[in-house]
C-alpha cells in the first residue's frame, strides 16, 4: 500500500481553488465539449437530494413514528422495536442501493423506499424508547384526570419524548443523506454525481462534491437540531441545563 | 493486498460458474457462489482489517477525549460537538475531502470511519462513567484511593455495559459503512458490489451484502459476550 508522496502546500491549496472555480465557475468535461459544475448544476444536483432526503425522511416518520408510539403507549414489543433498530445498523447502504437498482429498476420512487427503509430503525426504536421511558406516574396522573388515551398520547407523553424521538430522526436524517449521495448508482443524479463520476467531472468536481455533501449533512443537522430545541418544553429544558 | 484486487477485477466478466449466471443475471444464483467463493476472501478480509482498525483507532482517540473530559468537565461540550461535526459529514465525503491529502486507498477510508466512530464510542464512555452512583466513589475516596485508582478500578469497570454498547454500535454501523471504502479505493466488500461502473450484477450484489450483514452480527454477539465477561454483575441482575 504504498502512499503518493504528500502534496505541496501550493498543489495543496490550488486544488482547493480548483474545486472553489468548479462550483462558481464550472470548467470543461474531463470528456471534453460541455461545461461541467457552475452554480446551475451545483443548485440542480443539490435541489435533488434535499428533495430525495426530505421525501425519504417523510415517508420513514409517516411509517415508523406511528408505530412506535402505539407500542410505546402500550408498553408492548420491546423486543420488536429494539431488534428493529439493531437491524437497521447492520444494513450496508451500499448493497441496500445497488440491489434495489438491480433488482427492482432505478428510478425516484425505488430510490426513496431504499432510503426510507434506512431511516425507519433509529426512529421507530426512539419513538418506542422515547414515549414507554415516559414517568407512569405521570401518564396515570392524566389519566386519573380524564384525560383520553389519545390525549395522554398527544399532550403528556410526546411533549417528554421529543428529545429522544428527535435523536432518532436526526440519526434518520444523517443516514438518509449520506446514503442520498450515492443515489446516482440507482439513476438519480444528486450532488454525488461530482464524487462519482471522476471521469466527467476530474479532481476538482470530486473536492468540490465532498464539500458540498458535507456542507448539506451538517446544515441537515444543524437544522434538526434547532426544531428540537423549539419543539422541547421549557420545562425539559430547564430540567436538563 | 488492493493492487492484487484490481487484477481480480479484470476477469470479473470471465464468468467461470457452470451455469450462466453473469448473462442470465437471476435475483440469486447460487452456482455462482459454489464457482466463485474464493473470489470474495480478499475483500472480506480487506474488510475486516478496515472495520477492526476503525473501530479500534476509534476507541482509543474516544476513550482519551472521555477521560479528559470526565477530568475536565467544561471539555465535554466542545469534544461533543467536534465529534458530532465528524460523525455527521457522510463518510463517502470524507473520503474525499481527505484526498489532497492522503490519496486513494485504505488508509483514507480508515481515517474517515475512525472519524466516525469517535462522537458514538465518546458518548457512550461519558454517560457510563457519569452514571456510575456518587456514593460509590465516595466509598471508594473514604478508603482510600486516589483518583486515577478510582477511575481505573472503580469507575471504568462500573461503565463497562456502557462503554460495551457504544462498542456494538459502532462496529456495527462501521462493518455497513466501510462497504463505502471501494470509492476510496480502500478496498472491502464493496469491490464485490460496484466493479468498475457496473452495478447490474444481483447475485455478487447478495452474496458481499450478506457477508457484511454476518460480519456484523457476528462482532455483535463476540461483543455482547465479551460484555458479559467483563461485567458479571449484569448478568445476574438480569436473572433475578
Amino acid at each position: 500500500m504504498a502512499l503518493p508522496p504528500p502534496p505541496l502546500p501550493a498543489a495543496f491549496l490550488s486544488l482547493f481553488g480548483d474545486a472553489f472555480n468548479f462550483v462558481f465557475s464550472g470548467r470543461e468535461a474531463e470528456t471534453g465539449g460541455v461545461t461541467v459544475g457552475g452554480t446551475s448544476q451545483v443548485i440542480e444536483l443539490a435541489t435533488k437530494q434535499i428533495e430525495v432526503t426530505l421525501l425519504a425522511l417523510a415517508v420513514a416518520i409517516l411509517l415508523a413514528m406511528p408505530v412506535g408510539l402505539w407500542l410505546g403507549h402500550r408498553q408492548q414489543g420491546e423486543f420488536l422495536a429494539v431488534s428493529a433498530g439493531n437491524a437497521g445498523r447492520a444494513i450496508p447502504e451500499l448493497a441496500l442501493i445497488a440491489l434495489m437498482a438491480a433488482a427492482i429498476g432505478v428510478g425516484l420512487v425505488n430510490l426513496v423506499v431504499a432510503l426510507a427503509i434506512l431511516g425507519i430503525p433509529p426512529i421507530l426504536t426512539n419513538t418506542y424508547v422515547g414515549i414507554s421511558q415516559v414517568d407512569r406516574a405521570s401518564v396515570e396522573a392524566a389519566r386519573g384526570m380524564g384525560m383520553s388515551e389519545t390525549g395522554i398520547v398527544r399532550k403528556v407523553e410526546l411533549p417528554l419524548a421529543v428529545p429522544t424521538i428527535m435523536g432518532g430522526v436526526r440519526t434518520a436524517a444523517i443516514n438518509i443523506v449520506a446514503t442520498a449521495t450515492i443515489a446516482p448508482l440507482a439513476g438519480i443524479l444528486t450532488l454525488g454525481d461530482f464524487i462519482i463520476a471522476r471521469n466527467v467531472y476530474g479532481d476538482a468536481g470530486v473536492l468540490a462534491g465532498a464539500i458540498l455533501v458535507a456542507l448539506m449533512a451538517l446544515a441537515l443537522e444543524g437544522t434538526l437540531a434547532t426544531i428540537q430545541w423549539a419543539m422541547t418544553s421549557k420545562g425539559l429544558k430547564l430540567n436538563r441545563s | 493486498m488492493i493492487e492484487q484486487l484490481a487484477a481480480v477485477d479484470q476477469s470479473f466478466f470471465t464468468d467461470r460458474s457452470s451455469g450462466n449466471c453473469i448473462q442470465d443475471n437471476k435475483l440469486f444464483c447460487p452456482g455462482w457462489v459454489v464457482d466463485n467463493y474464493d473470489r470474495y476472501v480478499d475483500p472480506t478480509l480487506q474488510h475486516l482489517v478496515l472495520v477492526g482498525s476503525a473501530v479500534a483507532g476509534g476507541f482509543l482517540i474516544a476513550f482519551g477525549l472521555a477521560i479528559l473530559a470526565h477530568r475536565h468537565r467544561f471539555l465535554q461540550t466542545p469534544f461533543l460537538a467536534g465529534t458530532g461535526i465528524l460523525y455527521t459529514i457522510p463518510s463517502i465525503s470524507f473520503f474525499f475531502l481527505l484526498l489532497p491529502i492522503t490519496g486513494r486507498g485504505s488508509l483514507t477510508a480508515i481515517i474517515a470511519l475512525t472519524a466516525f466512530n469517535l462522537q458514538i464510542i465518546f458518548r457512550n464512555i461519558t454517560t457510563g462513567l457519569r452514571n456510575v452512583p456518587p456514593n460509590v466513589t465516595e466509598a471508594a475516596r473514604g478508603i482510600g484511593l486516589t483518583r486515577s485508582q478510582i477511575l481505573w478500578q472503580v469507575e471504568i469497570p462500573l461503565a463497562m455495559p456502557e462503554i460495551i454498547a457504544g462498542l456494538r454500535i459502532a462496529t456495527v454501523s462501521t462493518v455497513a459503512l466501510a462497504t463505502l471504502a471501494v470509492f476510496a479505493n480502500g478496498g472491502g466488500l464493496g469491490t464485490e458490489i460496484v466493479t468498475g461502473s457496473n452495478i447490474t450484477f444481483k447475485t455478487g450484489i447478495i452474496v458481499a451484502g450478506s457477508i457484511a450483514v454476518i460480519m456484523a452480527i457476528v462482532f455483535d454477539g463476540v461483543l455482547l459476550l465479551v460484555g458479559k465477561l467483563l461485567a458479571p454483575w449484569k448478568r445476574k441482575q438480569a436473572i433475578s
